[in-house]
């Protein structure tokens, strides 16, 4: 595909967790939480409401098709506030620093005040049924040139566990969004972006890290397409490839639109109720359902089966619209006769239907309410066909494909939050913010100054450990056994099951710190560290892995080695010393520094030769 | 919007409740505008239910209600039932909801239900507890109850609303949906939501029975105090020339010896004096200490088991209809709208 002739115009917005000690509206933690530990459980109903324009959001409207009953789980560090029965706390101040310094690492201006609003998601997410955000600074540009339009600071959704059940640990996290303009034109560009705003956002060194702290959404359009907002990209290495995906489907829907109008198709205005034709189906799912409707799109014949993306066809957006509706699918005659539908039966229904051969059919089957309204779904988005590509707000399935979640949110969707005041952004505060070194940079300073090799000082500077490397450098350490200790040996003691959470950084430097004295042998670094993570202080994790050995004791161990081998010794002469080393080590292995022990070994093998 | 001739009548009437309300962006205020197509379009799902006529007596917050509005609003309470409503419901701020409704339930005698209902979350988020509390509440005003209620929320879920008795009602939490609370007993019933069954227990008095009557005069000049460790004598003395003062005692009904002087003066000046207990639950007893046996001798009303707030209402409405001192004691010891328990229950 030729991405730039496609006009493919895209941009994203990334959603970061901080790692902040308490919630964007109330002093909870901000900690993750297993659903086993809740304390309790709740339920709500939610409800679109209208806004001041006396308006409904359409994307709010479409999630209300069915009353959907929302049950939450409470924990021991969850409030009222995440439950919706306490007005909020004053923005949290650490968070709004937070974003304050990202805005200035990307050139940004700060708004003056900074004012909470309230933006209307009814999927069940936020107790409330909206969700808090406050625009923060705007327009600024990262390193490559891409422009941030805006960064807002957000709270973290609620967790979803199962269907239409929500974990409100996660609810309330301050999140930092960051807009960009729509300025990329190929799948790599949108990658590399996202990356480069990842790497500003750790710089901060205030982040949350781990699978789901970060989030990208991506707005793809391309020439005669429309604006379509990908949600929830988890992994960066897979954004090229919904770009890609996303491109194809707005390009196959338009291949689509076209041969639509070279049919002169149409959809039939009303479902045709066809329960009885299926009286005496095979089909479990279509005896089952008490109302069965059917939709007649004239001219649509062998296109709802077209794949428009890996895994998806145009059947499978009518099915998710008809899903808004509670039904669990459609069938469609592309894909029949199957599932239990017999050739015979396609005809009957064909036949009944007044269906011609280059029509297609669809089948809904539900209680007569939830059936009728997927129908009418299921024509909206047959009539949307005609025109193209519709604006949506989709969810990526694994691998890089999407589904159809929502309508763009329109201009309904937002209002004030009218329980938190405004906070002044002043001029000194802004100036008073620290610029944190970007990793990029602090990883060439690593190379330049510590002599660290490029990827050593990549995998350091880019680590959460990257604080605690810089302060036992300082300290003296040198930056290899700090880079191997913090970035290896902590792995290795985590991945043989020791809680290294245990440990802070600057218990790991004063180890490292006694190691690089020489009262710690290095050898016994890794027993140590493990012992303190099971609770012991350092002196006496110290006493009980690793009793140091005097010199004195040190020599007298070597003598009494040498004494016993002084055959070997004579036969061997000097070349004894790398045998006779391993045999020292196995003794004094982390009681003593192996610099020392190899030097004395040495010393008194050479009075013996 | 057309309304359904076919369904049963019932009044709403709005002292500045949240249920319709909109904010209007150009004066910062919520909307004054509120007619029954307001509610409707607010809420459909009522239109399914009855036919609403709907008044505005007021629109102001509920901590700016005045006992001069009670009046107002009890006698378009009682002209709607005169006018063959077959219930009517009061939206009103949470804030003073149960002081208006027990002031309405001493005024009124009424053969149907009169239900307060408000909003604890305001009415504009969808999570708003506003659409099915009054959908409860018009549910309640349907029902074979015939006393004043408070309907609203029971617990923190979507589940169900309580019907609290008017004079037996408290606000007990700031800011949940299930804020408010029968103190002393249970609620008078349950709506299930999304049923709308109405349950009523055997203390729930039924629909019918007795004409509807007014009476609608108020003694404003009626105090409340509590009492509190220290609180200097002068306090009270400040109430001079009140007709009545309702004290919240420590405990069982007290108030400090250096209070005992102070008292005396007042009640020598003609305030009749009630006491209730700031513990909200329990009855008040002033034979079983000294200090509760010198109040009685000054002669301090024992409030029974009635709500600090409840008696301070009746104690207006009270000295509203009498000049007696006697008849005013007899009263105010007396049941007359389900405040005064014979027996405290078990289990409260």
């Amino acid at each position: 595909m030729d991405f730039e002739k496609l006009g493919l115009k895209a941009g994203i917005e990334i959603h970061q967790q901080l790692n902040t000690k308490e919630k964007l509206f109330c002093q909870c933690p901000t900690a993750l939480r297993d659903f086993e530990e809740r304390t309790g459980e709740f339920f709500r109903y939610l409800r679109a409401t209208e806004s001041e324009m006396g308006e409904i959001d359409r994307a709010a409207k479409e999630e209300m098709k069915v009353m959907r009953r929302f049950t939450y789980y409470t924990y021991d560090t969850t409030c009222l506030v995440e439950n919706d029965e306490e007005p909020p706390a004053p923005l949290n101040p650490e968070a709004l620093s937070i974003a304050l310094t990202v805005a200035k690492m990307t050139g940004m201006t700060p708004v003056e005040q900074v004012h909470v609003m309230r933006k209307l998601v009814i999927d069940g997410s936020n107790t409330s049924g909206f969700q808090r955000t406050a625009l923060v600074a705007l327009n600024g540009s990262i390193p490559g040139g891409a422009r941030i339009e805006t960064v807002c600071l957000e709270e973290e959704a609620a967790q979803r566990v199962e269907g239409d059940t929500f974990s409100l640990d996660r609810l309330g996290i301050p999140l930092v969004e960051i807009t960009t303009a729509p300025d990329m034109h190929t799948p790599e560009q949108v990658q590399e972006v996202a990356r480069t705003i990842g790497m500003i956002l750790r710089s901060t060194g205030c982040v949350k890290r781990g699978i789901g702290t970060i989030r990208q959404d991506i707005n793809i359009s391309i020439a005669k397409g429309a604006r379509v907002e990908i949600k929830g990209v988890q992994e960066l290495d897979l954004i090229d490839e919904v770009v890609r995906r996303e491109t194809a489907r707005q390009v196959n829907l338009l291949g689509i639109r076209d041969e639509l109008h070279r049919r002169d198709a149409s959809v039939n205005p009303e479902p045709v109720v066809v329960t009885s034709l299926f009286a005496d189906t095979k089909s479990t799912i279509l005896k089952k359902a008490n109302f069965i409707a059917a939709v007649v799109l004239r001219g649509f014949d062998g296109l709802v089966g077209r794949e428009i993306q890996p895994g998806r066809r145009l059947g499978s957006e009518m099915a998710d619209y008809a899903k808004k509706c509670g039904v669990g699918g459609i069938f469609h005659t592309d894909e029949l006769p199957a599932y239990g539908v017999t050739a015979e039966e396609v005809a009957r229904l064909r036949e009944f239907v007044g269906a011609g051969e280059g029509d297609c059919v669809v089948l809904v089957a539900a209680s007569k309410d939830r059936a009728l309204c997927a129908a009418t779904q299921v024509m909206w988005r047959a009539a949307l066909a005609l025109e193209g590509v519709p604006e949506e707000t989709r969810k990526m399935l694994e691998e890089g494909s999407t589904s159809y979640m929502r309508p763009l949110p329109g201009a309904a969707r937002m209002y004030p939050e009218t329980d938190v005041l405004p906070v002044p952004v002043s001029p000194e505060r802004w100036d008073g913010i620290e610029l944190p070194e970007f990793i990029s940079a602090k990883a060439e300073r690593f190379v330049a100054d510590l002599g660290l090799d490029v990827a050593l000082a990549r995998q350091v500077a880019y680590s959460e450990k990257a604080g605690a490397f810089e302060r036992a450098v300082e300290g003296g350490v040198k930056p290899t056994l700090t880079a191997r200790t913090l970035l290896g040996t902590l792995r290795e003691l985590s991945r043989e099951g020791v809680d290294i959470d245990r440990l802070d950084d600057d218990a790991i430097i004063e180890v490292l710190t006694r190691a690089e004295s020489g009262t710690l042998a290095k050898e016994a670094i890794p027993g140590v560290l493990s012992a303190m993570c099971g609770g012991s202080r350092i002196d006496d994790a110290i006493r009980q892995v690793a009793p140091a050995m005097s010199e004195e004791e040190l020599v007298a161990l070597i003598r009494d080695i040498l004494s016993t081998r002084a055959e070997f010794i004579q036969e061997r002469g000097m070349g004894a010393l790398g045998p006779l080393m391993g045999v020292v080590m196995k003794e004094a292995r982390g009681k003593a520094d192996g610099k020392l022990i190899s030097e004395l070994l040495k010393r008194e093998l050479q009075q013996m030769v | 919007m057309e309304q359904n001739p076919d369904l049963p009548e019932l009044a709403i009437l709005s002292t500045g409740g949240t249920i319709a309300s909109r904010i209007d962006y150009r004066t910062g205020a919520v909307t004054s505008q509120f007619d029954a197509d307001d509610i409707l379009r607010a809420i459909p799902r009522l239109g399914e239910i009855a036919q609403f006529r709907a008044h505005q007596i007021a629109s102001i917050l509920s901590e700016n209600m005045t006992p001069s509005l009670w009046i107002d609003l009890a006698r378009s309470i009682y002209a709607e039932i005169r006018n063959g409503a077959k219930g009517v419901i009061v939206t009103h701020g949470t804030d003073t909801m149960s002081f208006t409704a027990s002031a309405v339930s001493f005024m009124l005698e009424t053969p149907v239900p009169v239900i307060f209902v408000g909003s604890q979350r305001s009415a504009d988020r969808p999570s708003s507890d506003n659409v099915m509390n009054a959908l409860c509440s018009a549910s309640a005003a349907l029902s074979d109850l015939g006393e004043v209620a408070v309907v609203m929320h029971a617990s923190t879920n979507d589940d169900r609303c309580a019907v609290h008795r008017a004079t037996k009602v408290r606000k007990m939490h700031t800011s949940r949906r299930d804020a408010f609370a029968s103190i002393g007993m249970l609620p008078l019933g349950y709506v299930d939501y999304p049923s709308l069954e109405v349950s009523l227990g055997d203390d729930a008095v039924r629909r019918g029975g007795i004409e509807v009557a007014l009476h609608d005069t108020i003694e404003e000049k009626v105090g409340l105090v509590t009492f509190y460790p220290g609180m200097p004598a002068d306090v009270l003395s400040r109430f001079e020339g009140c007709r009545g003062l309702v004290l919240a005692g420590t405990g069982l009904g007290h108030v400090s010896t250096a209070c005992i002087g102070a008292l005396r003066d007042l009640i020598e000046g003609g305030c009749h004096v009630v006491m209730t207990s700031q513990c909200l639950h329990g009855r008040v007893c002033d034979r079983v200490y000294d200090t509760g046996r010198d109040l009685l001798a000054l002669g301090v009303i024992e409030g029974e088991d009635m709500l600090p707030e409840v008696a301070l209402v009746k104690l207006m409405w009270v000295l509203g209809q009498h000049d007696d001192a006697g008849e005013v004691r007899r009263l105010m010891r007396t049941n007359l709208r389900g405040e005064i328990r014979r027996c405290s229950c078990n289990g409260f």
